[in-house]
Parts: C-alpha cells; sequence; structure tokens
C-alpha cells in the first residue's frame, strides 16, 4: 500500500472517518461528482473545505431535497440510469461510495465512472471479510455485519464481492488502481495491501482510486 | 443604492383605465425580429419590479409568468383585486426577498395586461390586430423580455424564475443568453410542448373559436366578446392543472346548496360550480385572442430542434447555474418531462440541482403554499447569492 493512503490532512469539520479518506485523495479546487452523496455530508465538506466544484446524485427524495435546500447542487438519480448523459471526462474525480454492490450493472457502472471522471474513487465492502465466512462455514446462515446490516430478503446489495474479485475486475476491464485503502468496520485503515489475502480477509471495506487506461 | 425605475410611457390609442394601471411599459420603437419571419414595431411591454436594484446591477431577479398570469406578482390585481400570483413566495422577507433581491416581471409578448398583444391597434390600419397580429413564439417573448433588460441597464440577471409557460422562457433565456443568467429556476415545465399538451390547448382554441362571438378573431369591432368560449377553454384547462386526488379531496361528489340530484344539468355538483367559476371570472381578465396566441407560442416551443435535435447542445458550455423543480402529481408537466432537461444539462455538464416535490396538488402546485417546494428555492438561491456575492442586508 501506497504511504500516502494513510497520511491524512487535518479536516476543518469533523467527517466520518471513511468519507474523511475520500476526501483526502481528492484535490483541492477539482471538479467532483458524488454519485450517491447522501445528505451531502461528504459534499459539502469538500465544496466548503476544500473550494471543490462540486454535484451530487442522491436516489432519496429526502436526501437531494435536504441538499438542494443547503445550497448544493444535486440531482434525483441513481448509478444505473443517469451516468449515460454525462460527458466523457466532466469531471476530475467521481465518488461512488459504498453503493456498487447495490447497482444492477456494476461492470457497466464501473466503465462509466472511469469514463465520466479522470479519477473515480470507488468503495465497497468486502464479502471475503473473515466475518462472512464465519457466519457461513459456523453458522450457515447469510452473513450480516456493521458494514452490511441487512437481511438477505431486503438488502439492497444485490452484486458483492470481495475485495479481490474488485481488483479481478478492474485488471480484467483494464481499469488502473492507482490508489488503494483498506479499512475496518469502523471505517479506520488498515496497513494492509488490497491484493493481498490476509486484507481480504480481515479488512471490512475497500477504498479505491481508479483511473481508465484507454 | 439607485432605485431603478422608468416612467410609464403613453401609447397612443390606449384606454385610459390600461394607462392607469400600476407598473410601467417600455416602448419600443426598433423592430422585434419574430421566428415567423415578420418583425413587430413599435412594441410595449408591461411589467412591475419590486424592491431596488443595487450599485452593482448584480440582484435583479427576472420572473416569467404562466400562460394566463401577468406581471402582478406581487401586488392585488388591477382587476380582480385579487393578491398577486406569487404573493406567498415574493415579498419583504419571503423566498424571494424585495428586501434583497430586485424582482422584474413583465407581461408576455401576445398578452393583454399592457405588453402587445392582438387586442391591441395595429398602428398601420388604427384598427385592433386581432388575428393579423403575427404568431408570437416563447422565443419571441423572451427576446422582447431582454429589451427591457438592456433598458434597465442590467448586465447579468441574478436568476430567471418562472413555473408552467414561464419556466419554458428561464429555458429560451438560459438557451439564448446565457451569459445573461446567473442562475435558472425552470419549474414544472418542459424543453417541449407534448402532444397531449398540444391537444388540451387545441380543445381551448376550439371553444373560443366555436363561440358565434369570436366573429373571426373580429369581436372587438363588433362590441362583443366571446365569453363562452373563453370560459370552457378555461375549464378544460383548469381541470389539467389541478389532480385527481386534488379535485377528490376538494370536492369529492359533494352537491352544490342541495340536498339531492335534479335531474337536470344545473351545476349539481360543487366541481362543477367551481370550474364554472374559475371560468367567468377568467373572462373578466382576459382577452381570447390572446389565448389563441399565448396558448399557440406553448404548442410551438421545442428548445431542442432549435439545436440540431439535442436538447444539451442548447446548454452547451453554460456557466449558469441551474435548479430544475417538479411536482409528484403533476401530469400536465410531470417529472419525467422536468428529468429531461436535467439529462440534457448533466449531458453539457452544466451545474444543476433538481428536486422533485412530493404533493398531491398537481401542476398548480407551483402557485401554492409548498414548504418543500419554497425551502428548496431558498436554498437554491441562498447558495447562488453566496457564488455571486450578494451580500445579505
Amino acid at each position: 500500500m501506497s504511504p500516502d493512503a494513510t497520511r491524512l490532512t487535518p479536516a476543518t469539520a469533523p467527517l466520518r472517518e471513511d468519507l474523511r479518506l475520500v476526501a483526502d485523495m481528492i484535490d483541492p479546487g477539482s471538479r467532483v461528482l458524488d454519485v450517491g452523496c447522501g445528505n451531502g455530508e461528504l459534499l459539502s465538506y469538500l465544496v466548503h473545505a476544500r473550494s471543490v466544484d462540486g454535484r451530487g446524485m442522491e436516489l432519496s427524495q429526502g436526501g437531494v431535497n435536504s441538499c438542494v435546500r443547503n445550497g448544493l447542487s444535486v440531482i434525483q438519480g441513481d448509478a444505473d440510469n443517469d451516468l449515460h448523459d454525462y460527458p466523457s471526462h466532466a469531471f476530475d474525480y467521481i465518488v461512488l461510495s459504498q453503493t456498487l454492490q447495490a447497482t444492477r450493472n456494476p461492470r457497466e457502472v464501473l466503465h462509466h465512472l472511469v469514463r465520466i471522471g479522470r479519477h473515480a474513487i470507488v468503495s465497497i465492502p468486502n464479502f471475503g471479510h473473515w466475518r462472512m465466512r464465519m457466519r457461513i462455514l459456523i453458522e450457515g446462515r447469510m452473513p450480516r455485519t456493521p458494514v452490511l446490516p441487512h437481511h438477505w430478503y431486503d438488502t439492497p446489495n444485490i452484486h458483492l464481492c470481495t475485495l479481490l474479485d474488485f481488483v479481478d475486475l478492474c485488471d480484467e476491464e483494464s481499469i488502473a488502481v492507482e490508489r488503494s485503502v483498506t479499512l475496518d468496520d469502523l471505517g479506520r485503515p488498515y496497513r494492509l495491501n488490497p491484493r493481498g489475502r490476509l486484507a481480504n480477509l480481515l479488512a471490512a471495506q475497500g477504498l479505491f482510486l481508479l483511473r481508465g487506461r484507454s | 443604492m439607485t432605485t431603478f425605475a422608468t416612467p410609464p410611457l403613453p401609447l397612443a390609442g390606449l384606454p385610459v383605465s390600461e394607462r392607469d394601471r400600476p407598473g410601467f411599459r417600455l416602448i419600443v420603437a426598433d423592430p422585434l425580429a419574430l421566428d415567423s419571419g415578420q418583425s413587430l414595431a413599435p412594441y410595449a411591454i408591461a411589467y412591475t419590479t419590486y424592491g431596488t436594484l443595487n450599485a452593482e446591477r448584480s440582484n435583479a431577479i427576472l420572473i416569467c409568468h404562466a400562460l394566463t398570469g401577468d406581471q402582478y406578482v406581487a401586488e392585488p390585481h388591477p382587476i380582480t383585486g385579487k393578491p398577486g400570483w406569487w404573493d406567498i413566495l415574493a415579498g419583504p422577507g419571503k423566498v424571494l426577498d424585495t428586501e434583497r433581491y430586485f424582482l422584474i416581471c413583465a407581461n408576455v409578448l401576445g398578452g393583454c395586461m399592457g405588453s402587445t398583444g392582438p387586442a391591441d391597434l395595429n398602428p398601420a390600419t388604427g384598427a385592433p390586430w386581432n388575428l393579423s397580429f403575427p404568431v408570437i413564439t416563447i422565443a419571441d417573448m423572451v427576446r422582447a423580455q431582454k429589451q427591457l433588460i438592456d433598458q434597465l441597464g442590467i448586465a447579468q440577471l441574478f436568476a430567471v424564475i418562472g413555473g408552467s409557460m414561464g419556466g419554458m422562457q428561464v429555458l429560451q433565456w438560459a438557451a439564448s443568453y446565457p451569459d445573461r443568467v446567473f442562475a435558472a429556476v425552470p419549474i414544472a415545465t418542459a424543453a417541449r410542448h407534448s402532444a397531449q399538451n398540444i391537444a388540451f390547448h387545441e380543445v381551448g382554441r376550439q371553444a373560443i373559436m366555436a363561440d358565434a362571438n369570436w366573429c373571426d378573431g373580429d369581436y372587438l369591432a363588433r362590441g362583443v366578446r366571446p365569453q363562452r368560449g373563453l370560459a370552457v377553454a378555461r375549464m378544460a384547462a383548469h381541470v389539467t392543472y389541478l389532480s385527481e386526488q386534488a379535485l377528490h379531496r376538494k370536492f369529492g361528489r359533494n352537491l352544490q346548496n342541495r340536498e339531492a340530484l335534479t335531474f337536470g344539468f344545473d351545476a349539481d355538483f360543487q366541481v362543477e360550480n367551481y370550474l364554472r367559476h374559475q371560468g367567468m371570472s377568467f373572462v373578466d381578465r382576459f382577452d381570447a385572442n390572446s389565448y389563441l396566441y399565448i396558448t399557440r407560442a406553448c404548442d410551438y416551443f421545442d428548445l431542442a430542434a432549435e439545436h440540431g435535435g439535442v436538447l444539451a447542445n442548447a446548454f452547451a458550455d453554460t456557466k449558469t447555474r441551474f435548479c430544475s423543480i417538479s411536482f409528484t402529481s403533476d401530469w400536465l408537466y410531470p417529472t419525467a418531462e422536468n428529468r429531461e432537461i436535467v439529462h440534457a444539462l448533466n449531458a453539457a455538464a452544466a451545474n444543476v440541482s433538481f428536486v422533485e416535490v412530493a404533493t398531491d396538488k398537481g401542476h398548480d402546485a407551483f402557485l401554492l403554499d409548498e414548504p418543500e417546494f419554497h425551502a428548496t428555492l431558498r436554498g437554491f438561491l441562498d447558495g447562488c447569492a453566496e457564488h455571486r456575492g450578494l451580500i445579505r442586508r
């Protein structure tokens, strides 16, 4: 893992740990699209503390409305349906946090991300985490963890993968992993190589800075 | 701070009552080149303003009114005496804060509240234009408004805001004069009029034309007015502004001042009585030929067609910040049509926000007390004001 990944710059406002790691991958003053921006926590931080030209996309109407009320530029939409329209390299960074596994066509979404953004920042839950493995192996039940808390019947997460699976897909699709961080349940970084078997066992989440190779 | 105002200018042949109306009139002598290929000169633009233009002339908001609206946004209507149509939004301390912004609203070209329209005298003949008035488009309306904004010495409008047909004007402004629009708020609108909307307009026009008093548009000279036809047009249109839920909530199948059905064609039901009232009160303030011309302007609106069929091209390289707002129960300009605008803006990599407001009030929601809508608009304008460097006074 690159030493840069854990060198954190001080935040001006308290930001959730995993979002802070995302923010630290983004150059100040750049153009950013946050897909699945929720109530705009990351976007607001980037706009106000990092002078970013920020836009957001959010599925929940409540999230969108609260963002726009707070002066953020956010549209209602989702990664599966609303990325097609954006021109290539419209943004310096496009962020998809903990959402890829909930899309209908993650491979296509991934391609849109590296097309629209010069860089894409993607975080995913790691289905190879030891808790998942134990729950299946010992209890014979579908895993439920702090990162993936849903029951099998109500989960939006229809395309789960392990860190190794994700890195394999990037390799197959000629998407460069420029930087990566592995995280524990609480979003704190681990010093582990995300391409290694240990990270695939111990990390609850992975965060990747990607770039299209075309 | 400069208070900016132009004195009302006299227009030859104008009835005294019109001259006494509140607000201002700008007379433009230079011909206006219309989309039809014809030109119009001279022409008048009647408008009102609220608030004060700041020294930098950077706090002006142009409000674009809808089909049957007019420039009386935030003051009693001079004919009906009813509160301004956006009184709920515009005024001191309100979302369109007149202590902060300089609001401008002009009667559209082709209208009947002081801007040149078919009921005015054709200077060439001395008789009312009637159907010899050139067919105008949304772009023509916006061209005329731009003359007004030029006259007011405003290099860039802080915002252009409007719902329904007003939203079409907003889109046209952003497409035609992108450098003159810092922020644009198209509400409950579409980038082109749908077949369904054209169809409803045609019903209205045919109702007017079927009235014997319409006289092929020449009713003014004959001293009559096609009131019944215009009222029916309004009644049909009014239904499209509401929603099934809103009608049911308001009226259900309730009877009008009676215990039982009369087995006749009186207004047995409250909803009938309501619609008849809407129709009859409308004819007092609106000119039938204006209704024909303005509905036609909406029908002709297709912003993508002007740009090679690609809506995104209308907004290429735009710096304008957009906020598109739609309402869930609006079936006249449904969310899907508003979303097409948003997709085109995305394709142009424009700065755009989009909010769909949940309401059962139908298309008319943009005129009503909808806290979510108002909060959205306030938040968007506050954010833009910050970027524009407008200091709260």
